[in-house]
Parts: C-alpha cells; structure tokens; sequence
C-alpha cells in the first residue's frame, strides 16, 4: 500500500515536473501569440513588446468575414500559448480552426469585456429611419445565406454555413471602432499575457498604461474634431455596415447598402432608400472601403451627386506604406476623412 | 397605381434603368446561347464554366491588383483554353464532350485556387470580379451590350450549321467544313456570355438566365426559332419581375431575377403546350376517333 502510493507520488511529481517544464522554457522565450486579424496583432505587439512573437492570421488589407483557414494557420494556432480573436461571431471560422489544430492555450476573447450592441438595438437607434433601416437589416440579413451558396462555387459551401451563424449573431462585431472597447480589448490582452508570462508582467503593464494614454488622447482628439461638425452633417454613407460602435460614441450616423457583413448583397430597395435619403438630407459625400469593393458606391454617389469623400478602414489594418498601418493611425486616419469631408 | 409599382422605380432611379438595359442585354445575348447548350445537351456546361475562368481572373488580378479589365481579360482567356481544349480533345480522341470539359474545368478550378491562396489575399476575388446588377458602371453595360450585339450576330451568321450541329453533327461533318468553325465560335460565345454575365448577376445567378428561359421555351415551342424567341421572352420579363420584386419587398436582386424565371419554368412545366405535364395527361385529339 504504502510503496503504491509512493509511487504514486512520485508519478505525479514527474507529470508536474513535465508540465512545468514547457511554463519555465517560455519564461526565456518570447510567448507565441495569434491574432486572429491585423487590429488584434497590432494591439498584442504594443503590449507585448519584444516579449512575444505574434502571428496575425488575416493580415493587412484583408477581409476577415470571408477568410479562408490554411494548414500554416492552423499549425501556427496549435502551436500558440495564447489566441487572440474579436468574438461576437466575427472570425466565423475560427471554431473549426480551433477543432482542427488542437490548440490548448489560453483562448482570449477580446470583446469579452465590452457591451456589444444588439442588432434590435442598433434599429432603434436609427429611429427616424422607420422602415428603410428594418428593411436593411432584419430582411437583408436573412437573405444572406441563400445569396451565399449562390455566389461560391462549390468548394467552400462549409463556409457558407460557418458565416450563417455569422450573420445570425445577435451583436455587430465590428467592436473595436470604439476606442472604449479598444481599452478593454487591451486590458484582455494584457491580463492575458501577464498570467502567461509572469516575469514579464510589469512590462506588460507598463505598456498597457502608456497605450490606454495615447487611446484616451485620440479619443478626445476625435471627440473635438467630430464636435465641430455641423448638426445636420452628421450622416455618412458606407460601403458595409461596420460603424455602428464610431456613430455611438461619436453621435454620427452610418448607413450602407450592405449588411454587417461583407458577404451580403444589396436588395434594389436597400439601395433606392439609401439613395433616397442622400437626396432628402443632402448628404454630400460617401466613403468607400479598403475591403470590399466600391462600384456599389460609387454607382450611388454618380446617381445622387454626392462626392467620393475618402477610403475608411473598418476591419483591416492597411500595409505598413498606406495610411492606417497601426490601429490608432486607423481611426485616427478614419475620422480624419470624416471630418474633413463632412466640413467641407 | 400599377403605373406607380411598375414605371416609377424605373423612372426615379437611374441604377434601376442601368440594371433593367443590362438585364435585356444579357437576355438577348446569353438565352440564346442556352438555347444551343440546351438542344446540344450541355446544359451545365455553363456552370463548369463559371469556375474554369478563376485562374485567369486570379492572374489578372496577381499582374494589375483590382482591375476589372485585368480580370475580365483573364477569366476570358481561361475560359476560352478551357472551351477550347475541351472541344479539341473532343473532336479528336474518343472523349466525350463532358468527360473533357469536367476534366479541363477541374484542372482550371484548381489551378485558380492554388493561385488565389499563395498570394494570400483575403479580399474574395469573385465577389470583387462579380458585381451585382444594382452596380452596373458604364464600362460593364458597354460590355454587356457589346457581347449581346457580337452573339446575336454570330448566331444569325451560324444559325443554320448550328442547328445541323445539334441535331446531327456527324452528318455536318460530312458534308460541309464548317463543323467545327460552328462548334467553336459556338464554344466562343458561351465563354463571352457567361463572362459578361457575372458582371451584372454573380456567378451562378449568369448560369441562371442562360438555362432557365431555354428550359421554359423548351415547353412551349418545337421549333428552334420560336425557342429563341420564347426564351429571351422569358428572360426579358424574369428580369424586368426581378427588378421589380427586389425594389419592392427589398429582395437581393440577382437570386430575385433567377427565382421568376425558375417560377417560368415550372409553370411552364406544368402547362406548357408541348409536352407539359397537364397537355400529357389530357387525352390527345390526335387519337381520337
């Protein structure tokens, strides 16, 4: 009895010391992050410093709501001691990515700590709209599978399902175009890094804090710019509906042709309400994207006179020449264009 | 009122009249077209097709980033070598026409994909390729009326050995050497319709108005003339009930244009006057007596 439970002392001591092991190698290491798109890799790497290594699975100018997982994405999160991901159904692939690598480190999710805005709520927020918007939201989304195996060839009908639960999210997961969100995305890394990586713990924090400074710095840089916009000028035309949470926090008004998803396809309504409302209210200007193609837009702005006001960034960082290669040079570059177009 | 649901929207919005002008030229040009594919049984040609012009555009878009010329060019020329490949080793080996096309379009589509994934981009270049009829610019309607024009002309001038092509083609290749000129400015056609027509519809949404009309006509009209003429019938008013349909209950307008003429089908289906389902089961007065 006694040398069976000797050994099974022994034997625990060893697993123990197996596990350890890996935990103290990373201590020298820099920690393995993935991000799962280039706002997140940002973030991490102004936290982390040169104490980790991050890969970011959707890189520059790339649009994450149709991403495609290959096998070095899937070996880099296998390999990973911490995944970033947005959450809300944003990265709508990623729970197979998950499933196929059998990854098991720590799973971030950097929305977890915001209040998302529903769907329901986003309507209501628009109150003035009155049907056009129900009939872009609520009808547009439904609409998008069926359009969605339509448009694909065959090879990526799995797709087509994972985006489904994608554009039946309750919340638009376009999250991190509030500058108060991007502190708790933040803080989430940040708490996340620190439990990994201990030793380095108050660099990370010593980071964070310098970081959070330069976002609350923009935020009031942003909040002046927007202040000076006329009452009446507060509307702006994009290509798909990604701003909800800069409109929130800024009291701007967004509206697209395209649903939240970049996937979606515009009904012929959508599009006469949308021009409709340029004509009523005047609205002198419309912005394209760096992700999704802009001959919608464009088609809109011929028809109504209004101006091509500029190239907003929603969910890509652009490469390191263009005009966003970080996340505060995006929104910062993002409400630039705005200000500057809806002043002029 | 009726004036109201069915003029205004055409009357008010100029990206109405564009997709209803592109909708007519893609009915004129690419129906009949799908007449032929019909009568020849290469009916899902059009569908192979579709993915065997992805590695052009995926190489038009490597050489000139996002530019529609770049990637219209390239997916023309994929899906010419695809129809032409097809047809040559038709015409000379043993191989049936669809065993040799599902083979070129397979090696096509993955050829596409290989070239799509190393670059690495995520933007989804058929959705960039593919525009949506509510997003037709200038340059896509002169397109779309050019290929109409250039169709319709080639089918007036090969009408005749066509037909011949369809119903006997052993016995055109006996008596005359046109047989393959016909059978390749045919294959020609199809590459250009389908190209032109995933400018305004999207990928499968072209196939749609292609085959769904012929399919219809198919039961209303024996002759191949009236099948043409019923089938852009049928597409011309598929469309214009698309549009309409989309404008007015907010429907996505590609999948609304395509799900009218499928409704044209199957009514056709049911009552079409040559061989529908109801005209067989009545008792035909042929027998009587």
């Amino acid at each position: 009895m006694t040398t069976r439970r000797s050994l099974l002392k022994s034997a625990s001591v060893a697993i123990a010391l197996a596990l350890a092991a890996p935990a103290m190698a990373q201590a020298s290491d820099p920690t393995r992050v993935v991000a799962s798109f280039s706002i997140l890799g940002d973030m991490v790497e102004r936290i982390g410093g040169a104490h980790v290594s991050v890969t970011t699975l959707v890189g520059p100018d790339g649009d994450t709501h149709v991403y495609q997982p290959t096998p070095a994405a899937a070996r880099a999160a296998s390999e990973a001691d911490i995944l970033v991901v947005n959450g809300l159904q944003f990265e709508g692939w990623l729970d197979r990515l998950i499933d196929a690598s059998d990854f098991d480190g720590k799973h971030v999710v950097a929305t977890e700590g915001i209040e998302p805005i529903a769907f329901e709520e986003e309507e209501e927020h628009h109150e003035g709209e009155g049907n056009a918007e129900h009939g872009e939201h609520a009808d547009g989304e439904h609409e998008e599978g069926e359009h969605e195996e339509g448009e694909h060839g065959d090879e990526d009908h799995a797709e087509a399902e994972g985006h489904d639960h994608h554009h039946h999210g309750a919340f638009d997961p376009h999250a991190w175009q509030s500058l108060g969100n991007a502190v708790a995305y933040v803080d989430a890394i940040t708490a996340a890094l620190a439990v990994a990586d201990p030793a380095n713990a108050t660099d990370f924090y010593r980071n964070r804090a310098a970081y959070v400074a330069e976002i609350e710095a923009l935020d009031a840089e942003i909040r002046e710019m927007v202040a000076s916009l006329a009452a009446d000028r507060r509307t702006i035309v994009t290509s798909h509906d990604a701003f909800q949470y800069f409109g929130r926090d800024y009291g701007l008004t967004f509206l697209a042709p395209q649903g939240l998803s970049t996937e979606s396809e515009a009904s012929a309504q959508d599009v006469a309400r949308l021009i409709e409302r340029i004509r009523d209210e005047g609205i002198s200007a419309v912005f394209l994207e760096n992700i999704t193609d802009g001959r919608l837009l464009e088609q809109i702005a011929k028809e109504t006179g209004a101006s091509i006001g500029g190239t907003l960034y929603p969910g890509a960082l652009s490469g390191p020449d263009g005009p966003a290669p970080s996340y505060l040079e995006m929104m910062r570059h993002n409400a630039m264009t705005l200000a500057q177009a809806l002043s002029s | 009122m009726i004036w109201d649901a069915l003029v205004t929207p055409f009357a008010d919005f100029g990206f109405m009249r564009r997709a209803l002008l592109g909708c007519i030229a893609i009915s004129v040009g690419a129906t009949p077209v799908g007449v032929f594919l019909m009568l020849r049984r290469m009916s899902l040609t059009g569908d192979a097709m579709a993915h065997a012009i992805l590695p052009g555009a995926a190489v038009g878009y490597l050489v000139a980033g996002l530019s529609l010329g770049a990637m219209t060019v390239g997916g023309l020329i994929a899906g010419m070598a695809v129809a032409l490949l097809s047809g040559f080793v038709t015409r000379v080996t043993a191989l049936r026409e669809d065993a040799s096309l599902a083979a070129f379009y397979l090696i096509s589509l993955a050829l596409g994909v290989l070239i799509v994934s190393t670059r690495g981009s995520n933007v989804d270049l058929m959705h960039v390729l593919f525009g949506t009829v509510l997003a037709l610019d200038d340059a896509a309607l002169i397109l779309l009326c050019s290929i109409a024009s250039l169709s319709v002309l080639a089918l007036a001038a090969l009408f005749r050995p066509l037909v011949l092509e369809c119903v006997d083609p052993q016995f055109l290749r006996s008596v005359s050497g046109l047989s393959a000129v016909t059978h390749f400015t045919f294959l020609a056609l199809v590459v250009l319709n389908l190209v032109g027509g995933f400018h305004a519809l999207g990928t499968l949404m072209a196939v749609g108005i292609m085959i769904l009309p012929a399919a219809a006509a198919r039961f209303w009209a024996a002759g191949t003339g009236g099948l043409v003429i019923i089938a852009v019938a049928v597409a011309v008013l598929s469309s214009l009930s698309g549009l309409l349909l989309s404008y007015h209950y907010s429907l996505p307008s590609g999948p609304a244009i395509i799900l009218v003429a499928g409704v044209a089908y199957g009514l056709s289906l049911v009552l079409g006057r040559a061989g529908g389902l109801v005209a067989r089961a009545l008792p035909r007065p042929h027998f009587e007596s």
